[in-house]
């Protein structure tokens, strides 16, 4: 990813950014931290943010291009595109948070339990998310939505359990490797408990690793959650909700005026690019791949 | 000879783990609707109002009375013989409907597999031949880019330029006579695969990179072999392993965005078909697709895996152990 960048300018450090030359890679992976930080931001400040309010319909301006009074014009129910698209990066990025955390726990509980035990337990283990990674994670997602209604908390749940082969795999892979090093068995031998070298001293030297692996999942959260909102199986309007927001947009792109959908769309792209290029700037950096 | 034992031992064992795979998904699949709230009967009629007689009908129907494992016996042998019950929607077998939706479908399949293999193959042996070059990080960017891009936002950037705009394709619904329906799948089958397609692209123009920098290829350019002969027979030829690997492991996704593309572009296929009964409430027709996507990418992989050894004899003299 970095090889497509230009080298960062070279200036003495100082400022607030500071932190951010320390975090090393080049231009590219910069523009994406602060474009996340900036979406974060967002999503935190929605509320004071948005200059109107996105869930209000103003019938005498539908389908509207940009204005002074809406900055990237209506939908067609007259709804604000920008306001909806602030007040939108909260649901958008809290359903894949909750995806990730807990794909994460998970797979760390199952892939730890895997490698320390080994033997039978990992191979059926094994078998067990072999299977599993035969359900896409949007599949198992619009399953949920089919058994338990629309909205987030089921597709959350099934998601969460859909990316959890990935992490555990690379948990299962990292741990087996670390649990032979004489460190591992020196805790041992001075009494310490199974499950406290497990967590506290072998888990803490693979973690990095792992939130690796956790940030490019983000990436493909949000992709799969908004494309399930775009089906009208996720968050449900007039909730604001990027791929809600898309999904309503539609019918405008016909009617030619296709920025209340096409702006949702440029949010969904950049914070996934931004989550791929961290994710895997974070990844290269640890596996000492960086040139 | 032994050898030839030892290939058709793995491939009997590959075949045997599939079938013990396809058991377990379907066995979770079918319990599946267990996971529901409340009574399934209810579940499976539910925003409909049935008559008693009806209720009757359907606990008949599926066993709701006999032991569990005896109920998933009776549901997977109906499966096995093609019939996945009724649709309450349509009025008719989930399988007929399924077999009317199909034709658009495997169109919509076909055409972005055709693109995947011809434009990411190809994009990804530019990239790795012309490394370093403009056109290589054009590739690069490519990549980069496409990635990112879901198929529902390539959905609405080509419904709206090439459709809208420029008016040089359809923007909704099927189309009618062969050469109406291609017209009507070619900015679909854009939208499905510009994601698979950087994936394809990616994979190999790394496989193909360290193909290239081997010591046989080096040795072969040396003594004079033609450029391109070496390419083909000692690059991409080796090359193709990781290729074909990742195209079986992409099945599954590419089978679930024929939801997200069918839907955007109101086409009438499989895909649409799952979103309509989530939405409506006709449970019997979601499970018997979930079923077939996942059956689909089992049987895919399993293909993947036996063929592998044709491909690369070099896992064939490691035993087939890979």
């Amino acid at each position: 990813m970095s090889a497509l960048s230009p080298t960062a300018p070279r200036s003495p450090a100082r400022g607030p950014l500071t932190w951010l030359r320390r975090l090393g890679g080049g231009a590219l992976l910069k523009v994406c931290v602060l474009l996340l930080a900036l979406f974060v931001l967002v999503a935190l400040l929605a509320p004071w943010l948005a200059p109107q309010d996105p869930t209000f319909g103003d019938f005498a301006s539908t389908l509207a291009g940009p204005s002074a009074g809406h900055w990237l014009g209506t939908d067609k129910g007259g709804h604000d595109t920008f306001s909806a698209l602030i007040e939108g990066t909260r649901t958008s990025l809290v359903g894949p948070l909750a995806v990730v955390v807990f794909c994460t726990v998970l797979g760390i509980a199952v892939g730890l339990f895997s490698a320390w035990r080994g033997g039978w337990i990992d191979t059926v283990l094994g078998r067990v998310l072999d299977i599993l990674f035969a359900f896409p994670a949007l599949l198992l997602a619009i399953l949920a939505v089919a058994l338990f209604g629309k909205g987030l908390t089921a597709p959350v749940l099934a998601m969460a359990v859909a990316y959890t082969p990935y992490t555990a795999r690379l948990v299962r892979g990292l741990a087996a490797q670390e649990k032979v090093r004489p460190y591992v068995a020196a805790y041992q031998v001075q009494g310490h408990s199974a499950v406290f070298v497990a967590l506290r001293r072998l888990l803490p030297t693979i973690m990095p690793t792992v939130l690796a692996q956790s940030t490019v999942n983000f990436g493909y959260a949000l992709l799969d959650l908004a494309a399930l909102s775009f089906l009208g199986l996720g968050v449900q309007p007039p909730t604001p909700d990027w791929g809600a927001m898309i999904n309503q947009g539609q019918a405008a792109v016909l009617d030619g005026q296709p920025l209340s959908a096409i702006v949702p769309a440029v949010a969904v792209v950049l914070v996934v690019v931004a989550f791929n290029v961290v994710g895997e700037h974070l990844g290269d950096r640890l596996a000492g791949r960086e040139s | 000879m032994t050898s030839v034992r030892a290939a058709a031992r793995s491939a009997l064992c590959r075949l045997l783990g599939m079938a013990v795979t396809l058991l377990v998904t379907s066995f979770l699949v079918f319990s599946s609707l267990y996971l529901a709230p409340g009574d399934p009967a209810a579940f499976l009629v539910r925003g409909r109002s049935p008559s008693p007689d009806e209720l009757a009908a359907i606990r008949q129907q599926y066993g709701f009375n006999d032991p569990f494992p005896v109920r998933y016996w009776h549901w997977l042998d109906g499966v096995l013989h093609g019939d996945f019950g009724r649709s309450y929607l349509f009025h008719q077998s989930v399988a007929s409907v399924l077999w009317s939706r199909l034709p658009a479908t495997l169109l919509l399949v076909g055409v972005s597999t055709l693109m995947i293999a011809v434009v990411g193959v190809g994009a990804g042996i530019v990239g790795a031949l012309r490394r370093g070059t403009r056109t290589g990080s054009a590739v690069l960017l490519m990549v980069t880019v496409g990635a990112a891009v879901p198929s529902f936002v390539a959905a609405i950037v080509l419904r709206s330029v090439l459709g809208v705009k420029l008016g040089w394709f359809p923007t909704i619904g099927n189309g009618t006579g062969f050469v109406d329906q291609l017209h009507h799948v070619v900015l679909p089958a854009i939208a499905l695969s510009v994601t698979f397609m950087a994936l394809v692209t990616r994979v190999t123009r790394s496989a193909m990179l360290d193909e290239l920098r081997r010591e046989h290829v080096e040795v072969a350019l040396s003594r004079g072999m033609p450029r391109g002969a070496v390419i083909r027979r000692h690059v991409l030829r080796n090359a193709l392993g990781p290729i074909v690997t990742v195209c079986g492991l992409l099945v599954s996704g590419m089978l679930v965005s024929t939801a997200i593309v069918e839907t955007a572009f109101g086409m009438s296929g499989v895909g649409s078909l799952l979103v309509q009964c989530v939405d409506e409430l006709d449970f019997q027709v979601v499970q018997a697709i979930v079923l077939l996507v996942v059956a689909a990418f089992v049987v895919v992989n399993t293909a993947v895996d036996l063929v592998y050894p044709l491909i690369d004899p070099r896992v064939r003299a490691a035993g087939g152990a890979r």
